[in-house]
C-alpha cells in the first residue's frame, strides 16, 4: 500500500471516530426532556396536517374550499407575519414561529408560551389564525386582561402587524 | 430582524412547544449504522496496512457484527420502546472496535512468535471475542425479554448481597493466575472472572438497600466542622464494606476489584445521602487501605513500584511482566497526536496481554491522542447517558440503579485507564467492551440491557390520567 493512501485511511478513520463522537452528542442536545426547541420550518408538514385535520372535522361540507384556504395561509400571504416575538418581560427574545398553530399563552405548564409573570393567568389568552389566515387573539377570561396596543380585549380582535400585546409585564409582537 | 430588539438573542427563530417525548428508535437506528460501518472501516484500514489486500475476514465479521447489532435494534424496538438512543450504539462500536483490534493483534508475528514459544501453539482471540460478543448480546436481549421492570430486581435485594458475596469470595479457593486470584476456571469451559458479574448484583444489592436506609444516614448525623459527621451505628455498613475489600485485597490480591467494591459504594451512599462528609471518609479509608495492603503484600507492592518508577524495570528484572507500564508508556508516546496508523504501531512489543490489560496502548499508539480522546468520550457518553437515566428515572430504586451500574463501569475506566497511562497502580481490570475476555463483554452487554430498560420506564411518556366523573366522590373521610 501506498504511504499517500495509508495517510489518508489513518486520518480519515480519526475524522470518522470524531464525527461519531459529534452526533452523538448532537442527539444529546436534541434529546433534553420538557419543552423542545425546534428551528422554523422543521415543524411545517406536521402542523399543517394537523391544521387540515382540525378543519376537515370543522367543515366537511366545504371541504375544497377549505383545503385551498389552508394551504395558502399555511405558505403565508404577501405581508402576512411569520413570527410572534416577546419583546417585554422576562422571556424577552423568544420567538415562535406561526404556522397556522393555535399559541396558548399563560402560566400553565402546556402552554406553548409559559409566562413565568405574576400578573398573568393561567390559560390567559390564545392566538390562532382565522379562516383567511388573519392572527386573532382572544382573551381567556384571565384575571387582569389582555391589551392589544392600549384597549383590554374583550371579544376576539384581528391583530395588526407589530402591535403590542400586553400581558401583565410581558409584551407580544407579530412580526414579518 | 428589527433593529429595536433589546437583546441580542431575539434574532434567533425558534419554537418552543412541549411535545411527547418521541421514542428516538430510527435515530438510533442510524447512529447504530454509523457504529457498525466505523469498525468496518477500522477492519480494511488494518488489513490493507499490514498485508496490501483487505482481509479475508471482512465479510464475515462485518456482517456478524451487523446481524447481532440489527437483532439487538429490533429487540430494543420491540420491548424497550422509549429507550435511550445512545446506548446500543455506543456499545456496539466499542465491541466492534475492540474486535478490530484484537484481530490486529492476532496478526503480529512478534505475538504469534510469543504465544508458540511458550504455549507451543497459537491460538487467534478474535473468534473468541466474536462467539463471546454473540453470547453477551444474547444476554442482552435475554435481559430486556425477561425483566420487564427493573423494580422487580428489588425483590432481591438480600439474595443478591449473598450472590454477589459468593462471587467475590469464590475466586480465593482458586489458584492464582499472574498473581492474582480472580478467576473461576471449569474445566472443559475455560475460566470466568466472577468479579465482572459481581459488579452488577453488587449494584442492585447496594440500590436496594441504600433506598431502605437512606434517611437515616443523611439525617441522622451531628454537624463538625462543616462536615456532617454520621451516627456511630450507621457507619457499621461502610466499615462492613471496606472490610470486604480490604479482605479481597489481601487474599486474592486486586487491587482493581476491591477499588470497584469500595468506590461503588462510597458513589451510590453519596448519590443517595447527599452528603459530600462520605466522600472524604471513603477517600480517606481506601487510602489507608491502600496503603496499609501495599506495605506488606508483595504482588501488590510490585505494581505499586512499578508505577512510582516503570523505567527501573528494564534494569532490575529484564525478563518479568514489570516492564509492561514501560513499554505502554513508550508506546502512548510514540503516538503522538494523531498515531502511527491502525496496524502500523509497535504496541505488540508489549507481549504479555497485549490484547487484553493494555489494549488502549494499541488505542494510543495506532490512533494517537486524537483517537484515545474519542474513545474515552465514547466511555464517557455511556457514562453520561447513565446518569441522564438515573436523572430521569421516576422510582428511587431506578435511580440508585442506574446510578450505581454507570458509576461502575465509569470506575473501570478509570482504573484500567489509569493502570494503563501511570496515573495510578496497574490492576487486573479488563477495559469494558474492548478488551479480550469472556466474562468481560457478557456482564457488560447485561449492564447495558439494565440501562436500557431503566430508561425505557424513566422515558416512556406517562398515561394521561383517566378523567372518571366519580373521582370527586371516592375520598377518604376520616372522623
Amino acid at each position: 500500500m501506498s504511504e499517500l493512501t495509508l495517510t489518508v485511511m489513518r486520518l480519515g478513520f480519526l475524522a470518522v471516530l470524531w464525527l461519531f463522537v459529534i452526533v452523538a452528542v448532537q442527539v444529546i442536545r436534541s434529546d433534553l426532556f420538557g419543552t423542545r426547541v425546534t428551528q422554523r420550518g422543521s415543524r411545517r408538514g406536521d402542523t399543517g396536517r394537523q391544521q387540515r385535520a382540525a378543519q376537515q372535522a370543522a367543515a366537511p361540507q366545504q371541504q375544497p374550499r377549505q383545503q385551498s384556504g389552508g394551504r395558502r395561509a399555511e405558505r403565508g400571504r404577501r405581508g402576512a407575519p411569520t413570527k410572534l416575538v416577546v419583546s417585554e418581560g422576562s422571556l424577552t427574545g423568544t420567538t415562535v414561529a406561526l404556522q397556522g398553530q393555535t399559541i396558548s399563552l399563560g402560566r400553565a405548564h402546556d402552554s406553548t408560551i409559559v409566562l413565568d409573570d405574576d400578573y398573568a393567568s393561567s390559560r390567559h389568552a390564545r392566538i390562532y389564525p382565522d379562516r383567511d389566515g388573519q392572527w386573532i387573539v382572544e382573551d381567556l377570561g384571565s384575571t387582569n386582561g389582555t391589551y392589544l396596543d392600549r384597549t383590554r380585549l374583550t371579544t376576539p380582535t384581528p391583530i395588526p402587524l407589530g402591535a403590542p400585546i400586553r400581558i401583565g409585564k410581558t409584551v407580544i409582537e407579530l412580526r414579518k | 430582524m428589527s433593529a429595536t430588539s433589546p437583546l441580542p438573542n431575539a434574532t434567533a427563530t425558534t419554537t418552543i412547544s412541549t411535545v411527547g417525548l418521541p421514542s428516538r428508535r430510527n435515530t438510533e437506528l442510524a447512529l447504530l449504522v454509523f457504529a457498525v460501518l466505523i469498525p468496518c472501516f477500522a477492519y480494511a484500514n488494518v488489513g490493507l496496512a499490514m498485508d496490501g489486500a483487505m482481509p479475508s475476514g471482512m465479510l464475515g465479521y462485518s456482517l456478524g457484527l451487523g446481524l447481532m447489532a440489527g437483532v439487538a435494534h429490533l429487540v430494543v424496538r420491540k420491548f424497550a420502546r422509549y429507550a435511550d438512543p445512545l446506548l446500543l450504539p455506543l456499545a456496539t462500536l466499542l465491541n466492534g472496535l475492540g474486535l478490530v483490534l484484537i484481530w490486529r493483534l492476532d496478526q503480529s508475528p512478534r505475538l504469534i512468535q510469543r504465544a508458540k514459544s511458550a504455549f507451543g501453539s497459537f491460538q487467534p482471540d478474535a473468534p473468541k471475542q466474536l462467539l463471546f460478543t454473540a453470547v453477551g448480546i444474547a444476554l442482552f436481549i435475554g435481559v430486556l425479554m425477561l425483566l420487564k421492570d427493573h423494580r422487580i430486581l428489588q425483590r432481591y435485594t438480600y439474595i443478591s448481597m449473598a450472590v454477589a458475596l459468593f462471587l467475590l469470595v469464590v475466586p480465593m479457593f482458586f489458584p492464582a493466575v499472574n498473581g492474582a486470584k480472580i478467576w473461576i476456571s471449569i474445566p472443559g469451559l475455560g475460566t470466568i472472572q466472577p468479579g465482572e458479574f459481581a459488579k452488577i448484583v453488587i449494584a442492585v444489592f447496594f440500590s436496594g438497600y441504600l433506598m431502605v436506609k437512606r434517611d437515616a444516614l443523611a439525617l441522622a448525623s451531628r454537624r463538625f466542622m462543616g462536615m456532617y459527621l454520621p451516627r456511630g451505628r450507621d457507619l457499621g455498613p461502610i466499615l462492613a464494606v471496606w472490610a470486604m475489600s480490604i479482605l479481597i485485597l489481601v487474599f486474592e490480591t486486586d487491587l482493581g476489584t476491591s477499588l470497584l467494591f469500595f468506590g461503588l459504594f462510597v458513589v451510590m451512599l453519596y448519590v443517595a445521602t447527599e452528603r459530600t462528609s462520605w466522600i472524604f471518609f471513603g477517600l480517606l479509608m481506601s487510602a489507608v487501605g491502600a496503603v496499609g495492603v501495599a506495605t506488606f503484600e508483595s504482588h501488590v507492592q510490585k505494581r505499586v513500584n512499578a508505577w512510582l518508577d516503570p523505567f527501573a524495570c528494564y534494569k532490575t528484572d529484564p525478563s518479568g511482566a514489570c516492564q509492561q507500564i514501560g513499554d505502554a508508556v513508550m508506546s502512548f508516546g510514540s503516538g503522538g497526536t494523531l498515531g502511527s496508523g491502525l496496524g502500523q504501531g509497535n504496541s505488540d512489543l508489549i507481549g504479555f496481554a497485549a490484547n487484553a490489560d493494555f489494549i488502549l496502548s494499541t488505542v494510543g499508539e495506532e490512533l494517537g491522542l486524537a483517537g484515545m480522546m474519542a474513545l474515552l468520550l465514547l466511555y464517557g457518553l455511556i457514562v453520561e447517558r447513565g446518569v441522564r437515566t438515573a436523572l430521569a428515572a421516576r422510582d428511587p430504586f431506578g435511580k440508585l440503579l442506574a446510578v450505581g451500574l454507570s458509576g461502575a463501569f465509569a470506575l473501570q475506566v478509570f482504573v484500567v485507564a489509569g493502570g494503563v497511562m501511570g496515573l495510578i497502580p496497574l490492576t487486573g481490570m479488563t477495559m469494558p467492551f474492548l478488551a479480550a475476555g469472556g466474562s468481560s463483554i457478557i456482564a457488560n452487554w447485561a449492564l447495558i440491557g439494565i440501562l436500557i430498560r431503566i430508561s425505557d420506564t424513566a422515558r416512556r411518556p406517562a398515561p394521561s390520567p383517566a378523567s372518571s366523573p366519580d373521582a370527586e366522590m371516592t375520598q377518604v373521610v376520616r372522623p
